[in-house]
């Protein structure tokens, strides 16, 4: 068992930096989620922590000890590639035991324990088949089986469910979860898919352009997400964001066309006539009877989805989606409006687009 | 890959044609020249030739000559094969560590292969002639050592290594891209369990090399048999002693030389039918250990 801890990291290609001094702190037997869009630079974080990409400045240690110059294999990680990566010259068996070969295992006991961790993910009877010979699905539990039977402390995954189809691929971050509760292991698992960072996380880390937006539970970020970035790219359907400005006389939000949104009282008092960003979730606005409502918008069109109605409004030259459970029946062009629930609206800066939080700001109103 | 279709027979035809004509004009042509010479006997004066059945073919393989000559190819196909091979996949193994400048190194790599054969024996007999350069001054230290005018051994290593040289530089690309389209996640992943570069080289990238090697080593023991003769025209014209008298060379010196058509015909038959039968070995005994999916 080994605690990560990465310190001021950065990576450089050349004279091109493409992460910009990186902080994390992974504790033992937690599962890490970094998510971010192709690019962010959370594969080659990962790819550092492996050790298979040298660490331009900084420092990442595991379990105590720094790895920056360590060998893959002596810094006790195993990892899941994206493509599995399996040798395809040898057999699923031979693809497990591998790691176990190298390391001069005697051939019984190797086999025997090929034989527990392959019943362990329903692999015993594909043991003499190529990897040609298998399914993805197959694939990825070998991938799987090859990095559990190292007895990893430290469990890399980099993007490992990104070829499934969907069905398998919610199949499989179940069975991730499910072995990860067994096994213990430190996880850091990299994906762009926000539906597996927020099942799979303990703790969930937001990258962006090579540096780290926020750290938080799942819960933590999709209800005070630090920035407009994070906001956005968490939560499905999408967050609305529109601009006004802040008004402590009314305590709300002014929009365009003079509509008013509410916000707590404190926050209005302490950014009066401030620029702001806001952000409401499809899910947190209802569609109310005329006259109730704070922003009166124009009806699109609608999306089923199921369990809801995704309805897509135009309001001004912007677009507010409401996702509602209940059935209405708009014809396109039809006015309507909308209510935001209070204690459900974020506000970000304009000019920086952090988090406008009542306690931020008193804090920096301490000193004057 | 993309495919062209065409509605008339006689367009394909037509594209097909410079190639067919070709493949006519210097292969089957010539080839059934070859096997009407080879059955046939020319009469002392001209005028026509006599059917003699397998007697060519007879007296060639009476000759102990003939047999000496199937041996020194033999000596030479295997070793300039294992030294051109051996060479190829060490230089192009390096170069697949990309280290600095090794995109220049791959195209200055490949220039040997565009040297015609005579043009480099010529070069390799000046490198290993015993009275100048290097070899003169290895004499120098060890009088007596080297003299490949003498020593048909000598001679046979000399010729092995010129050719070699050439094949060297067309097999290292091959090598080299089969190298580079080995997956980086498999040596990757080979890191990550445990194996450091020999054994990652042995146990996952030589395998999935397997089946560029089956190419290379076929094409490399058809040249040596087929493409030998400038280099050995240039070198040793065969000696000392028929040390280096190839059998490619052996059919130019019985045919152009000692004017023996019929045997010379025989010969290349017989040469023909060897290639062929060495080629088809290769895929069917070699070719199916080698691919995985």
């Amino acid at each position: 068992m080994a605690d990560i801890q990465v310190h001021q990291v950065r990576k450089s290609y050349g004279k091109t930096e493409v992460v910009h001094g990186v902080d994390l702190a992974v504790a033992t037997g937690e599962f890490i989620v970094i998510l971010g869009p192709s690019g962010c630079g959370k594969s080659t974080l990962l790819r550092m922590i492996a050790g298979l990409e040298s660490v331009t400045a900084g420092e990442i240690s595991i379990a105590g000890r720094v790895v920056n110059d360590l060998e893959p294999h002596e810094r006790g990680c195993a990892m899941v590639f994206q493509n599995y990566a399996l040798y395809p010259h040898m057999t699923v068996a031979e693809n497990i035991g591998y790691a176990l070969k190298v390391a001069g295992l005697p051939k019984a006991d190797r086999l025997a324990k090929v034989a527990s961790v392959a019943a362990s993910v329903g692999l015993t009877e594909f043991l003499d088949r190529r990897p040609g010979q298998l399914s993805g699905g197959q694939r990825q539990r070998v991938a799987m089986a090859r990095a559990i039977i190292r007895e990893p402390a430290v469990f890399l995954f980099d993007e490992p469910l990104s070829n499934l189809d969907a069905k398998l691929r919610v199949q499989m971050r179940h069975e991730i979860r499910r072995i990860h509760n067994q096994i213990k292991a430190t996880s850091v698992f990299v994906t762009h898919d926000q539906a597996e960072g927020m099942t799979l996380a303990d703790r969930l880390v937001v990258m962006n352009k090579g540096v780290i937006e926020q750290i938080g539970t799942p819960e933590d970020i999709y209800h005070h997400p630090a920035s407009v970035y994070v906001a956005g790219f968490i939560g499905s359907p999408a967050m609305n964001f529109l601009s006004g400005q802040i008004s402590a006389q009314h305590h709300a939000v002014i929009l365009a066309n003079d509509a008013r949104i509410d916000i707590p009282a404190a926050l209005a008092a302490q950014h009066d006539g401030a620029l702001t960003q806001i952000g409401l979730r499809p899910e947190a606005l209802t569609l109310v009877p005329a006259g109730q409502g704070q922003i009166t918008a124009t009806f699109d069109f609608a999306e089923e989805t199921g369990p809801a109605k995704l309805y897509h409004f135009r309001f001004e030259d912007l677009t507010i989606s409401v996702l509602s459970p209940e059935k209405h029946d708009l014809q396109h062009g039809q006015p309507m409006a909308i209510k935001a629930q209070p204690d459900a609206v974020h506000l970000f800066t304009a000019e920086t687009g952090k988090r406008l939080t009542a306690h931020d700001v008193a804090r920096e109103r301490v000193p004057a | 890959m993309r495919r062209a279709y065409f509605k008339n027979n006689w367009v394909a035809g037509l594209m097909v044609a410079p190639q067919l004509i070709i493949v006519f004009t210097f292969f089957y042509f010539p080839t059934s020249q070859a096997l009407y010479w080879a059955f046939t006997l020319e009469q002392p004066w001209g005028g026509g030739n006599t059917w003699v059945g397998f007697d060519n073919f007879r007296t060639i393989l009476e000759d102990p000559y003939y047999w000496s000559s199937i041996w020194v190819s033999v000596v030479y196909a295997v070793g300039s094969t294992v030294l051109a091979v051996g060479m190829a996949l060490t230089l192009a193994i390096f170069a697949d560590r990309q280290l600095a400048g090794y995109k220049l190194y791959k195209v200055g790599m490949i220039w040997p292969y565009a040297i015609a054969a005579p043009a480099v024996g010529l070069a390799f007999r000046f490198i290993f002639t015993p009275g100048a350069g290097i070899m003169m001054f290895v004499n120098q230290l060890f009088p007596h050592l080297w003299n490949p005018v003498d020593d048909g051994n000598q001679a046979m290593a000399m010729v092995i290594v010129a050719g070699a040289w050439k094949q060297v530089a067309y097999n290292f690309i091959f090598f080299l891209a089969g190298l580079q389209s080995i997956p980086r996640s498999l040596i990757e992943a080979g890191a990550m369990d445990g194996a450091r570069v020999l054994r990652r080289m042995r146990d996952i990238q030589l395998p999935l090399l397997a089946p560029t090697f089956f190419f290379v080593l076929v094409i490399n023991i058809t040249d040596s048999f087929t493409d030998s003769f400038g280099i050995v025209d240039t070198m040793t014209a065969g000696g000392p002693s028929r040390a280096t008298n190839l059998m490619v060379y052996k059919i130019f010196n019985d045919g152009f030389q000692g004017l023996d058509y019929s045997g010379a015909a025989a010969q290349s038959i017989i040469l023909m039918l060897l290639v062929i039968a060495l080629t088809f070995v290769q895929f069917r005994y070699i070719e199916r250990k080698v691919h995985y999916t």
